[in-house]
């Protein structure tokens, strides 16, 4: 960002909801279907059909408003008029002027905190695709179109212009994206769709300033191209400014590959859309109790998950930087139950941390089916010392892979039996023997003398064939020198 | 019909162009008088006094119609793209439509 100038985002987010049928008909809200196969008459907006909401879908809406803090109100639909075969009707059924969320916010991991304008609901245009630009069929002009998607419902979350970096847009979207999967409302896929993210940026002078003229962003497939578009544009105003000329108002296409936004259209103005009440539907009105039902079944959110990890690492003194990467990681793959359980058990914190966010990570789907208590046994055979890190590491692949086991009959079946002290205490003693130079050297001691453990440790991992236990070894070595 | 916040031969030609619709200065002229006769007798309600009455969003007295999020049979594929004019990969085939602005 230069020197100079503030930019400010505001992101909308469009979110599919995980229903079984659509919003307003009773075909399946199905992801890859052959084209046009989950149609009926309502979603192909055949004369005389009507739609009928999806009970589902507004409890969905309504644990996604609970989830981000907003008032969930009585609410109606609006048609939303537009000229486009997305939509079969020419019109998209929408919440317009009394959506069922409203001001509500988002707190990020760094503490910032976004408003929430308003999550509401609506239903998913179909598919088009543009035959002759793409080469497919060459001097081609038209467009063909799967309506499967049209008609799967969508809450439309609608940020504040609260955001002042890339970074912080990326953190509301990552935080965002976390925050509907663990309501049970989305699979948050950006690269299926389900979730997709438009932004809107300008930039000021300075934070008193009014705000610019802004342009919104689509097509952004990732959080990654969200933060590379948003530090494009922003740079682009910028450039525009100060050269004299005006930001125009417009809806610009990021392209990935080229890294720049172009032009896509002049932003109609919003009465353009001649919204007015969907006739064929009544309000919405949530009691209290239908609220409350609906906010009992909602599970911990991410930023009460990650507390309760950072929380197990105050006995070992604190989480460090690296160690609240690896708890986000942790909650982010909603793996942080296993964590939970091996503490709960006697685990050590920063070992059950470190395991599940290196090795159990490296396959999420196997580790969140996995039976925690085959995984707390394994990692507490680690913590005892009966197994060394390696061995578990290599025990663990066959959980994984196996969906759980007997870590202890496992141990066995690979003869990964921990040396009894006697053994190890005369393996080391046998090392240090056939090497008295080196030992000479390491009872020096000093930062060259130290340096040798290691060497020794290597001799007796390789006598053992990797069977020893590193710290047991360890102070071993250092009783020897000591005595 | 230059009277403040009346309908204008503009306004109609401007909606018309937003749905696409091709209309004559004939037309233009008929239908900015007919659309302006129902404008005004909306404008004959909104000149009411309706201080302290709710407003309404549906003529019935009816919210929260809802139906259980069930898998209903949809129509056949072949049943569906016999409408169409025209199809190609199972897809309906329309003109393209560049943009959304006229």
């Amino acid at each position: 960002m230069k020197p100079g100038w503030e930019m400010v985002v505001g992101l909308e987010v469009h979110c599919e909801l995980k229903t079984d049928t659509k919003l307003f008909c009773g075909c399946p809200n199905m992801f890859g279907d052959e084209p046009n196969t989950n149609v009926c008459p309502v979603c192909l907006g055949l004369p005389g059909s009507l739609p009928v909401l999806n009970q589902k879908a507004v409890e969905m809406a309504m644990a996604i408003g609970t989830a981000l803090n907003c008032e969930i109100r009585p609410s109606t639909f609006h048609r939303k008029n537009y000229f486009y075969p997305d939509q079969a009707k020419d019109y998209q059924i929408s919440q317009y002027d009394e959506p069922i969320n409203a001001n509500g916010h988002l707190d990020l991991p760094d503490g910032s905190r976004v408003g929430i304008e308003r999550a509401h609901m609506e239903e998913d245009t179909g598919k088009t695709t543009h035959a002759g630009t793409s080469g497919r069929i060459h001097g081609a002009d038209y467009s063909l179109v799967d309506y499967n998607r049209s008609g799967v419902p969508l809450v439309e979350i609608v940020s504040a212009p609260d955001m002042r970096s890339s970074a912080q847009a990326r953190a509301y979207a990552t935080e965002l994206r976390a925050v509907l999967v663990a309501s049970g409302a989305s699979d948050g896929k950006m690269e299926e769709g389900s979730m997709r993210v438009d932004a809107n940026v300008s930039v000021r002078r300075s934070a008193g300033d009014p705000f610019g003229t802004r342009c919104e962003i689509k097509n952004l497939n990732s959080v990654r191209s969200l933060g590379r578009s948003i530090d494009y544009e922003a740079d682009r105003q910028i450039a525009l400014l100060e050269s004299g000329e005006a930001v125009v108002q417009q809806t610009r296409h990021w392209d990935e590959d080229a890294g720049r936004t172009v032009a896509l259209r002049s932003k109609e103005e919003a009465y353009d859309y001649r919204y007015f009440l969907e006739p064929d539907l009544v309000p919405l009105v949530p009691d209290a109790e239908w609220v409350e039902a609906v906010a009992a079944t909602l599970g911990m959110m991410p930023a009460t998950r990650r507390a309760r990890l950072i929380d197990l690492l105050i006995d070992g003194g604190g989480a460090s930087e690296a160690q609240v990467d690896q708890v986000a990681t942790v909650v982010d793959l909603g793996l942080d139950d296993l964590v939970v359980a091996a503490v709960a058990a006697g685990v050590g914190s920063g070992l059950a941390l470190a395991r599940t966010a290196n090795e159990a990570a490296t396959d999420a789907d196997a580790a969140r089916r996995l039976d925690s208590g085959s995984y707390v046994a394994l990692l507490t055979m680690e913590g005892a010392g009966t197994l060394t890190a390696t061995q578990a590491k290599a025990l663990l692949v066959d959980l994984l892979a196996d969906g759980g086991g007997d870590p202890v009959a496992m141990a066995k079946a690979r003869g990964f039996e921990a040396m009894s002290e006697d053994s190890l205490a005369s393996t080391v003693a046998e090392v240090v023997v056939t090497h008295p130079d080196e030992w000479e050297r390491y009872c020096e001691g000093g930062e060259k003398g130290d340096k040798l453990a290691g060497f020794f440790t290597g001799l007796v991992m390789k006598a053992t064939r990797g069977r020893a236990n590193g710290k047991a070894v360890a102070v071993e070595l250092e009783r020897l020198r000591g005595s | 019909m230059t009277e403040p916040g009346r309908l204008t031969r503009d306004d109609v030609a401007h909606v018309a162009s937003l749905a696409r619709l091709h209309l004559s200065d004939e037309e233009l002229d008929l239908f900015t008088g007919q659309l302006a006769e129902v404008l005004d007798h909306a404008s004959d309600v909104a000149s009411l006094d309706l201080a302290g009455v709710a407003p309404t969003a549906h003529a019935m007295a009816v919210v929260n119609v809802l139906r259980p999020d069930e898998v209903r049979p949809g129509m056949d594929r072949e049943e569906v793209l016999a409408q169409a004019p025209s199809v190609e990969d199972h897809r309906f085939r329309v003109p393209r439509i560049l943009g959304e602005a006229p």
